[in-house]
């Protein structure tokens, strides 16, 4: 009970003592353990938005719009050009921090949600993520292709999508969002947070995160294979000696 | 079937590796090279991390010639003392590779180092081969045939100092071009993720002149010590090599290798030449493809160096 008082406090912080609405997320799990037989997870997040009594009906309904960031790498994009009878990397752009999985659940069309500036200023979309002016270093070049390459590349690699009827309703006041966590997810912390929207201003935030472990064999080698290196490859060498000797003993005709 | 890779850090069909290790081993074991230049680029389309490829098909190559030599030398088609020499240069080649590896890197063109590398490499050794082998697989057919080598034919490079005799190979020459041959083997395999199989093989064959049965089996042990070699410092180096990975091809690529060392004895010495030519040409032509029409996606992304 108190850590549910305490988390609906931390929620009130959150949402601003200006609003009336609040908003309450839970993660169906804070944990996606990949072991041998790992092939990708889904996980849930539930809200519910809770009003105070004075607060007016919003006409307009409310809209959710969910962002699940993955751990930040640094990205490099080049483009091919031509030189010459030959197509090389001619050109690049750097991405400091790229989130290596990046979803954005909506609950209808973001255009629909938010004007283009508020879409912009709250990085709603895969679009206004990329897009926003501290995402890359300027180069003075013009990096708009290369923003929409790292966009389209990351997609088609099942690392970032966006679902524009990813949040569900289930009542009024409740909703549901499933998020996949890809195969090839990176290891590490994922963050994700939720904004409540009603006629194109914002109402309440909230944050949420989980993380993407490896478990029982697959943490072991791992950890192995970093700690004691030299064993590590001492042992697979001595491990592809004896599978070949053995492979020239079973197939041995004379 | 889908099983996680821990070192990779993704899923990949057990099938599918099984599969791909069998007919690389295949390969490898008809023509009695490493099979790591067909390999790398197969396991990198599947998504794999180009260094988790690299390092990790070294222990396939390890066990895959393992099982050649030892079949090499209960046939006695091994040459000790030349696959001595050869892993010798090798070392020292490999030792160089990894600096300019290195240094290259640092400078951001190493891509393009490679993909030439394999362009003018491939096309140009592949031809060679295809053009000789064919001149030779028509003369044969036609009935001439051309003695294999006379007493004094021989390239002026042989009668350099510190001459040696190699029975086996019926080869009595100065080991300096020899060792040259493995120093650039060594370092160019290095550069490119490969054994250098393929290019030893060819050069045995057409610059020493050594007799087909004994090339293949000594190119197997020169491979063997080098892929070990990698193996090792891949791991302790990099972290890079993936033993669940690795379990997956040695188990198809042993198999392959089995199968492939059959139908190289049953396969007409001519013949093999020319199918070994093919094969080099066609990895060189696909690389030459790859920088010379227009992609279709312009676009790439690059991690920084590490794993992935």
């Amino acid at each position: 009970m108190r850590a549910r008082l305490a988390l609906l406090a931390l929620a009130c912080l959150w949402s601003g003592p200006a609003l009336a609405e609040r908003l309450v997320t839970s993660l169906s799990a804070n944990q996606v353990a990949i072991g041998s037989n790992y092939t990708g997870a889904q996980l849930v997040i539930f809200g519910i938005i809770e009003r105070d009594g004075q607060s007016a009906d919003r006409p307009d309904g409310y809209d959710v719009v969910v962002t699940m960031r993955g751990p930040r790498e640094p990205v490099t994009v080049r483009r091919k050009e031509p030189f010459g009878p030959v197509w090389l990397n001619r050109s690049q752009q750097k991405f400091v921090a790229v989130p290596s999985v990046l979803t954005v659940l909506s609950s209808r069309y973001l255009a629909e949600i938010a004007p283009p500036a508020l879409r912009a200023q709250l990085r709603l979309g895969l679009a206004a993520i990329v897009q926003a002016p501290e995402f890359t270093i300027d180069r003075g070049q013009d990096d708009n292709p290369f923003r929409a390459g790292l966009i389209r590349l990351k997609t088609r690699d099942g690392l970032w999508s966006q679902h524009e009827r990813g949040v569900v309703f289930v009542t009024r006041e409740f909703f549901r969002a499933p998020m996949a966590i890809p195969a090839t997810a990176t290891i590490g912390n994922y963050d994700v947070e939720v904004i409540l929207l009603s006629g194109g201003a914002v109402l309440a935030r909230g944050h949420a995160s989980f993380e993407v472990v490896k478990t029982g064999f697959e943490e072991q080698i791992t950890v192995f294979a970093q700690d004691r290196s030299l064993i590590y490859g001492m042992m697979i060498g001595a491990l592809s000696l004896a599978f070949g000797w053995v492979a020239s003993v079973i197939f041995r005709r004379d | 079937m889908q099983i996680y890779l821990p070192i990779a850090e993704m899923p990949v069909s057990v099938l599918l590796i099984l599969g791909m290790g069998a007919a690389v081993g295949f390969v490898s074991g008809l023509f009695g090279i490493g099979g790591g230049f067909l390999m790398t680029p197969l396991l990198i389309f599947l998504g794999i991390p180009p260094a988790v490829a690299v390092a990790t098909q070294s222990a396939q190559i390890t066990a895959s010639s393992t099982t050649g030599a030892l079949a090499a030398l209960r046939r006695d088609a091994v040459d000790l003392r030349l696959a001595g020499v050869l892993t010798l240069g090798g070392f020292v080649g490999t030792a160089a590779g990894v600096w300019v590896f290195a240094a290259m890197r640092r400078a951001g063109q190493l891509d393009l180092v490679i993909v030439l590398s394999y362009v003018t490499l491939f096309t140009a050794i592949g031809s060679l081969m295809l053009a000789e082998s064919l001149r030779e697989f028509f003369r044969t057919r036609r009935g001439v045939v051309r003695p294999r080598r006379r007493a004094g034919s021989h390239p002026k490079v042989f009668g350099w100092p510190f001459r040696m005799r190699f029975p086996r190979s019926q080869l009595y020459a100065s080991v300096l071009p020899i060792l040259a041959l493995s120093v650039s083997v060594g370092f160019v395999g290095t550069l490119l993720g490969i054994g250098g199989g393929f290019i030893v093989v060819p050069a045995l064959l057409y610059l020493f002149r050594i007799p087909t049965g004994v090339v293949i089996g000594t190119s197997q042990v020169q491979v063997l010590s080098t892929a070990l070699l990698a193996v090792i410092l891949q791991s302790a180096v990099n972290g890079a090599v993936d033993i669940v990975l690795a379990i997956m091809l040695i188990i198809g690529g042993v198999f392959g290798a089995q199968f492939g060392a059959r139908a190289g004895r049953a396969l007409r010495a001519d013949l093999f030449r020319v199918l070994l030519g093919i094969l080099v040409l066609a990895v060189g032509m696909r690389f030459a493809a790859e920088i010379a029409v227009r992609p279709a996606e312009p676009f790439s992304l690059h991690l920084p160096e590490g794993r992935r």
